[in-house]
């Protein structure tokens, strides 16, 4: 049985955040419609729009090419193998060495940059806004994104997920570049996943519209997976958070018992992100997008200042 | 080459790659034979380049492989001095790098310059073409200084002729102009290098000091020894087009044919890439940190300003010759990483450097290659590289979009292709650098590596662009509507580049135990065995717990889900989508006008970088009848200059004029004063002269 639990655990994480992901956002949105002061759809709902729109018929405009039909797949294919690479029951798992954080942000990046062909494929305008904005964003933001790895691996000496959970592990907490490298994530975190302040998930004013500008044009089963995969990327950017900044709990890939105790501990973790991330949206305003550069800038700074502090602070 | 009969029997590496040059110099006198006959002489012609080119690239690849060297004397070239060549792996690499492009490149050039041969006469272009190949060939063979610059200057002089094959328009001219001049500041710089190391080899008395080899042994003092680096930094510098010295690459590489772009940008700058290696590693080879530190430096310059000139464009073809120069400083991050882990005396780390330096020479290579031979099926298709112009081309040229399309994510480093493979060995190469005994390294480096992240998110949005405007939504205007796809020779010219772009994306481990010669022989150690240790599937460069990547699970997975979630939805009661208008939030009367342009794509990175280009932008509401708030029509222009034309190169020009207008002054047209000048000459000769 052992020798088979590292392929088990391996397909249960991939399947853990396809089931899983559409909770969060659900519970996301919950607390934020009590703190608004609304009474919600309780978390269950994303489940029922995916299930509503993966029954409703494609409708694709006249002019899209195959880029238009093919980037949905992707997009949600790109996610789930994703999904099989976090450690999130258990590190050393038959997948993890497959692509290290590096390559992993890298994987989004082809996600996006379909999405936004996809957006600029029927030549509308509002989808040409959107690819023109995700990309200048992203453009900003991969930087201090690595910037923030990059810290952190310098500090485990390794860019391996794995590897980078079992040193953390060992007890490196509480350092100030840590601190800062995990404020400059949270940052990048919001940027990359299109949340306020930089973008809002929630908004109907085209003209403020980013990531959904992109997707506006899709319906049906193609906007079911684009959906999909945006929850689980949401899931998957506060896995690599709690992996790269508080990997207590995770399992190494040996016995039933303590990937049952992992995947409880990583379940109170995420519920506790996706209560932290309404509270923390509500509390801000969404930025002119001309500014979002000053917001990533701040990320990048952070970045590097923890970089800086643990050369000159921690060696 | 002294050619004996059973070398034919069992070959050499040399052997086949002179073999390769003299079949693309002999190839040269089709054209006078063929002159009247264009469609046979471009048949036959392009059939000699190929060939050539897939002897030069197997006897590249064979010599990488062997990882020893060969040399041969030929009994030509000047007293003391006769031709020297050589095949090492150095050599050897960039042989392949030539051989491989020039291969698909001569495919391609088979439909492509049949096309230009109903136009015009082709004579010129096709004899340029090989000399221009030949030129490169021996460029990274000869091992001597006086061969290599007489190859040097060949390969110049007939990308010159090549650049300004369409000579009617005065772009093109200027173009070739500003290039022939640059080319020839850089080769005297080369010159100069070449003689301060022969100087230290020899003396000035003879030439022998000349020969590579000589200049190998010779023991240069570290003075003038980092004199002939910079010379030879700054020689080289000018053709790979490295930030300050790029502005003739812009304008240059886009006017010539796309065949010729394509070599150019995939080749000829590589050439300066092999004189850089060549010279510090190979000829100097005593390498002090900075040296490292400061072609890093340049790297991330080049990189990062190639890029965002690279988003101002909107001349397909003048975009990709901007990434050429990120590109370029792509490749010398890697190298100034190798030089700074080898001047530190860390070898494996040095290795993983240059490796990554030259696995991205490799890739490069073949994605613009790619990219610039779809910009020519677009050109050859549509006749306009005006990006503003196109737009919907996907439709009418499957092909040529698919295959451009794999160009765009390889060079926008995205996983499984290949760019990726060696940005992703340059990041690990960066995260190495707590092993360098210099706090003041330890901390600037990793902020080079965020460098390179901005430079490779910014060629995505550049790609997207590219790519997004030209093939996808509704065509601009009449150039991009009746267009149709290019002929079958064009499309496996660029079929082969994108499999190869493919194949070194998803078995890098492979790639890098052939590689492993050439870091072997500079720096004393390789990274084959860690990073191949747990096979070619897995790429483990420094250590497994370190780092590890899979092009090819990452292909095979992405594929294999896509391939599920395809097969699960399209099951038992699958419907074919609808067709319908577009959405558009309900917007109606869209024209193809409105669509987003490549001016209002970039426009937000426009803004953030501004400090950083000279924009002159001007609008102004014309046919105002009304009010003013509503005018019927609004003039815009927007021109995104070069800051280092202002910077640098326009106070040069001034001041060669304003010496030649004092030196002019004594030009004064009365005979009279001519004669006292004679008067005065022959005065002071007869003083100092006796």
């Amino acid at each position: 049985m052992n020798a088979f639990l590292p392929y088990v655990l391996t397909i249960a994480q991939a399947a853990l955040l396809l089931l899983l992901a559409p909770f969060m956002v659900g519970w996301v949105r919950l607390v934020k419609a009590r703190l608004q002061n609304r009474r919600g759809a309780g978390p269950l709902q994303p489940y029922r729009d995916i299930r509503k729109l993966f029954a409703k018929e494609a409708v694709v405009a006249e002019n899209a090419s195959w880029i238009f039909r093919f980037t949905p797949y992707l997009v949600f294919g790109v996610t789930v193998l994703a999904g099989a690479i976090v450690p999130i029951l258990a590190v050393d798992l038959p997948l993890a060495p497959v692509a290290d954080v590096i390559a992993l942000v890298a994987i989004f990046a082809l996600a996006r940059f379909f999405i936004a062909l996809a957006g600029l494929d029927i030549g509308t305008a509002f989808g040409g806004m959107g690819s023109s904005r995700e990309m200048t964003i992203a453009s900003l933001a991969e930087p201090a994104m690595l910037m923030a790895i990059f810290a952190a691996s310098l500090i485990t000496q390794s860019t391996s997920l794995s590897t980078m959970v079992a040193e953390i592990h060992k007890g490196v907490l509480l350092k100030p570049s840590f601190a800062f490298a995990l404020l400059a994530f949270v940052l990048i975190a919001l940027a990359e996943n299109g949340r306020i302040p930089v973008d809002n998930p929630a908004t109907h004013l085209e003209l403020t519209m980013i990531h959904e500008a992109m997707i506006l044009e899709y319906s049906g089963r193609h906007l079911a997976m684009i959906e999909w995969a945006g929850m689980m990327k949401l899931m998957l950017f506060s896995l690599l958070g709690i992996a790269l900044f508080a990997p207590w709990g995770i399992a190494g890939a040996t016995d039933a018992g303590s990937v049952a105790f992992a995947f409880v501990v990583m379940a109170a973790k995420l519920l506790l992100a996706a209560t932290a991330l309404p509270i923390l949206e509500t509390g801000l305003a969404k930025l002119r997008f001309f500014r979002v550069s000053e917001f990533l800038g701040v990320a990048f700074l952070l970045s590097t200042l923890a970089i800086l502090s643990h050369f000159i602070l921690e060696r | 080459m002294i050619f004996k009969p059973e070398l034919l029997a069992s070959p050499t590496p040399i052997f086949l790659a002179t073999l390769a040059v003299s079949l693309w110099l002999a190839g040269t006198l089709l054209v006078p034979v063929l002159a009247r006959r264009p469609v046979w002489l471009v048949r036959s012609a392009f059939l000699v380049a190929t060939l050539g080119s897939a002897l030069a690239a197997v006897g590249g690849a064979w010599a990488v492989a062997a990882a020893g060297a060969e040399t041969v004397v030929l009994p030509v070239g000047i007293p003391e001095l006769p031709f020297h060549l050589r095949l090492d792996p150095l050599s050897g690499f960039f042989l392949v790098v030539i051989g491989v492009l020039g291969f698909f490149i001569s495919i391609y050039s088979l439909g492509y310059v049949r096309g230009i041969a109903e136009r015009r006469p082709v004579g010129g272009l096709v004899f340029f073409f090989l000399l221009f190949l030949a030129g490169m060939g021996l460029v990274v063979l000869a091992d001597d200084a006086f061969l290599f610059l007489v190859a040097w200057e060949g390969m110049t002089v007939s990308s010159y002729f090549l650049v300004v094959f369409e000579h009617e328009q005065t772009a093109n001219q200027k173009a070739g102009f500003l290039y022939l001049l640059m080319a020839h500041v850089g080769a005297i710089t080369i010159l100069l290098a070449f003689g301060v190391m022969a100087a230290f080899a020899t003396g000035l008395t003879s030439f022998e000091g000349y020969a590579f080899d000589a200049m190998r042994r010779a023991d240069v003092s570290p003075g003038w020894a980092t004199a002939a680096f910079l010379l030879a930094l700054f020689g080289f510098g000018l053709k790979a087009g490295i930030v300050p010295l790029h502005v003739w690459l812009p304008e240059a590489h886009p006017v010539a044919p796309s065949n010729v772009s394509a070599l150019m940008s995939g080749v000829m700058i590589k050439t300066a890439i092999y004189g850089i290696l060549r010279v510090t590693f190979d000829l100097l080879a005593a390498i002090p940190w900075w040296w490292g530190a400061l072609v890093l430096a340049l790297g991330l310059v080049s990189a990062l300003m190639g890029v965002l000139y690279a988003l101002m464009q909107h001349d397909l073809k003048r975009l990709l010759a901007y990434h050429s120069v990120e590109n370029i400083g792509i490749i010398l991050i890697g190298i100034g990483l190798g030089m700074t882990f080898h001047a530190f005396d860390l070898p494996e780390l040095a290795a993983l450097g240059l490796i990554a330096g030259l696995y991205h020479t490799l890739n490069h290579a073949l994605f613009k290659g790619l990219l610039f031979l779809g910009a020519g099926a677009v050109h050859h298709a549509t006749h306009t590289r005006e990006m503003e112009a196109l737009g919907g081309l996907i439709h009418r040229m499957p092909w040529t979009a698919a295959l451009f399309l794999v160009g765009c994510i390889s060079i926008s480093a995205l996983p499984p292709f290949n760019g990726f493979v060696s940005e992703w060995l340059t990041y690990q190469a960066f995260l190495l650098s707590p092993s360098l005994p210099s706090t003041l390294l330890n901390v600037l480096v990793p902020i080079g590596a965020a460098g390179l992240a901005l430079t490779s998110a910014l060629a995505a949005a550049c790609f997207v662009k590219a790519f997004g405007i030209t093939f996808l939504g509704q065509p601009r205007s009449r150039h991009a509507q009746n267009v149709s796809e290019v002929g079958v020779t064009m499309r496996i010219g660029m079929v082969g580049l994108a499999l190869a772009c493919l194949l070194l994306g998803i078995f890098p481990a492979t790639m890098i135990e052939w590689l492993d010669a050439i870091p072997r022989e500079f720096v004393g150690a390789g990274i084959a065995e860690s990073a191949s240790s747990h096979g070619w599937l897995w790429l483990t460069p420094i250590a497994p717990e370190r780092a590890s990547y899979s092009g090819t699970i990452v292909f095979l997975g992405i594929g294999a889900i896509i391939g599920l979630t395809w097969f699960a939805l399209h099951g038992r009661r699958h419907r074919a989508p609808r067709r319908g208008p577009a959405w558009d939030c309900g917007f109606e009367k869209m024209t193809p006008r409105m669509q987003y342009t490549a001016t209002s794509f970039s426009m937000p990175i426009r803004v953030f970088f501004g400090a950083l280009f000279k924009i002159r932008e001007r609008s102004s509401p014309m046919h105002v009848h009304r009010h003013a708030a509503f005018p019927e029509r609004v003039s815009y222009s927007l021109h995104v200059e070069d800051r280092f034309w202002g910077w640098i190169y326009k106070p040069v020009s001034d001041a060669v004029f304003w010496i030649s207008r004092l030196t002019a002054k004594i030009q004064g047209g009365r005979i009279q004063v001519y004669l006292i000048y004679s008067f005065l000459t022959i005065l002071v000769l007869l003083i100092f002269g006796r």
